[in-house]
């Protein structure tokens, strides 16, 4: 796997750091989903997340976004050497729940994230010629004026994607962005965030349920369960005694062993 | 208002004549749109229990009015749509259950206790007049209050259109464009709340959120983009609303069921003509 090898390049990614968590916990009622999560994210990095169902895993994109309360801090400022500034994120959901017979176009949905234009009243030139832009790069540009509900799996998640970065965002977040696309879209598609990353050196969050592809494409995995139990190199993760507990054993034959110290593990939850 | 007045007079048709039908013609030419508009969204964001429920709450808020002494109850019915409507959003929020559940037990109360206290020593014939509605009765203040209504309608509707929109597809995705979701989604169920509470009396309750759903569910099955959808909704809500006012006038029926009759001819016709369409 030379692509592997590429993606883990530890030049590719620079010191700067995208997002901060301290101590972020999150709780539904007396239901505690997260807790004790310190993590520093980096631009240029594809960082793969696994976990068992009901992990927290879209729960922790969620706090991320902002959407839901939590305990702890999260910084999603960008330091650049003049200012700060808000991080732009983009941000493709685990499944689209919507109705399909639903009249919402693709262009409906660029035009609505990207312009105050009311919708209704048509849309800018400028709108299209952007979104025409973005779709061209994930190769579904022949599907601008489609309603989504007659998108296949993986057509409706390129055309999430495109719209994710429109603009470029500093920190891209997917969730389990490949469910329900056939085996070949999969690889497209992880073949696509990985090329993006690098091109405009984004920072990238993944949910994933595939360990081995993800492992394949990513250059750090955490292992999540209410904690973040694992964080290294996703051949040293995926051989990690709690991650095959939980996986069982995936076949990581073709990714070699790193020889850095092993991943920073802790079955307690605390960071080690 | 005289040279609307005057304008429908000329047309040669017996209920043109009347000042009553130039009222309500107007107010239907004002209101369905309004209604096709409000229903397109309320679809999307999967909110037509919503609007039912808060159109029976209407029960309680007439009671409330009675209690307190309003001559008019239309302030005492808005103010505790509102409330309903922030209430129910953050029920939404914070409870387990499903929101239908949800929106279901805060129904069957209001409608419970509207009925309580309206009917106190048998009295309750008095309110019926609100389930069915007279849209015949009503007055040119009146139609100038739905304009002032709609006009504030339609500015929420260019300015902050896409950020309801996409909030109803997706609400992570409209936060990861920062829009604040849940004051967008509190903003949507009160500007549903209010118009439906507004049109109650001239609609009833029964019939009202059949007028909101019907146009919007007859555009959905052959538009294909959100401008058709929008459009479509529009048009068919305006002539299913003249059509019944006409019809009503024939017949000597009720206004706002006989419009509910019209739409739902469009209904039939839009389930053929998506298939025409190839939708």
């Amino acid at each position: 796997m030379k692509d592997n090898n590429q993606n883990a390049n530890p030049g590719l990614v620079c010191g700067a750091c995208c997002t901060r968590l301290e101590n972020v916990g999150v709780s539904f009622g007396k239901n505690e989903v997260l807790k004790g999560i310190n993590l520093h994210i980096h631009c240029g990095q594809l960082a793969a997340i696994i976990g068992p169902n009901g992990a927290g895993k879209t729960t922790l994109f969620r706090a991320i976004l902002g959407e839901i309360p939590y305990t702890g801090t999260i910084h999603n400022e960008l330091s650049d050497v003049k200012s700060m500034r808000k991080l732009t994120m983009g941000y493709v959901p685990q499944r689209l729940d919507f109705d399909a017979s639903s009249p919402v176009s693709v262009l409906d949905l660029f035009s609505a994230s990207l312009s105050s234009r009311p919708v209704w009243l048509g849309h800018s030139s400028i709108v299209k010629n952007q979104a025409i832009h973005a779709l061209e790069s994930v190769d579904a540009k022949h599907l601008i004026h489609a309603r989504l509900g007659t998108l296949s799996g993986g057509q409706l998640q390129r055309v999430l994607l495109a719209l994710a970065l429109t603009p470029i965002p500093d920190l891209l977040l997917l969730d389990e962005p490949v469910s329900g696309v056939d085996p070949s879209g999969i690889e497209l598609f992880y073949r696509m965030v990985s090329e993006l990353r690098r091109t405009y050196h984004l920072a990238v969050l993944l949910i994933s349920h595939d360990c081995a592809i993800a492992g394949r494409y990513a250059d750090r995995m955490l292992f999540l369960n209410q904690a973040v139990l694992c964080d290294g190199k996703p051949a040293d993760v995926l051989r990690n005694d709690i991650v095959v507990k939980t996986f069982g054993s995936i076949a990581v034959t073709d990714l070699p062993r790193t020889n850095e110290p092993s991943p920073v593990c802790d079955i307690t939850g605390k960071e080690v | 208002m005289l040279v609307w007045t005057s304008l429908v007079s000329t047309l040669p048709f017996e209920w043109a004549q009347f000042g009553f039908m130039q009222n309500a013609l107007l107010a239907v030419l004002i209101v369905t749109p309004l209604f096709a508009f409000l229903g397109c969204m309320v679809i999307n964001n999967q909110m037509a229990f919503f609007s039912d429920a808060i159109g029976h709450s209407a029960l309680t808020g007439i009671a409330i009015g009675v209690i307190v002494g309003l001559a008019n109850p239309l302030w005492a019915m808005a103010l505790f749509a509102l409330l309903l409507a922030v209430g129910i959003t953050i029920l939404r929020r914070y409870s387990a259950a499903s929101s239908d559940t949800v929106i279901g037990i805060v129904m069957s109360f209001t409608v419970a206790l509207g009925i309580v206290i309206l009917s106190r020593g048998g009295g309750f014939n008095r309110y019926s007049r609100y389930l069915i509605g007279d849209l015949l009765s009503i007055t040119p203040a009146e139609i100038v209050m739905l304009c002032i209504v709609t006009v504030v309608f339609l500015t929420i509707w260019v300015t902050l259109f896409n950020r309801i929109f996409l909030v109803s597809i997706n609400t992570s995705l409209a936060r990861s464009r920062k829009i604040p979701v849940w004051i967008t989604q509190g903003l949507f169920a009160s500007i549903t709340a209010l118009i439906v509470t507004l049109s109650i009396q001239w609609v009833g309750i029964l019939v009202i959120n059949a007028l909101i759903i019907l146009p919007a569910t007859a555009s959905r099955n052959v538009a294909k983009s959100m401008k058709e959808y929008l459009w479509f909704s529009a048009l068919i809500s305006v002539i299913a609303g003249v059509s019944g006012l006409i019809a009503s006038y024939y017949m000597s029926t009720a206004t706002g069921a006989t419009i509910v009759l019209f739409s739902m001819i469009f209904y039939v016709c839009s389930l053929i003509g998506g298939k025409i369409r190839g939708r």
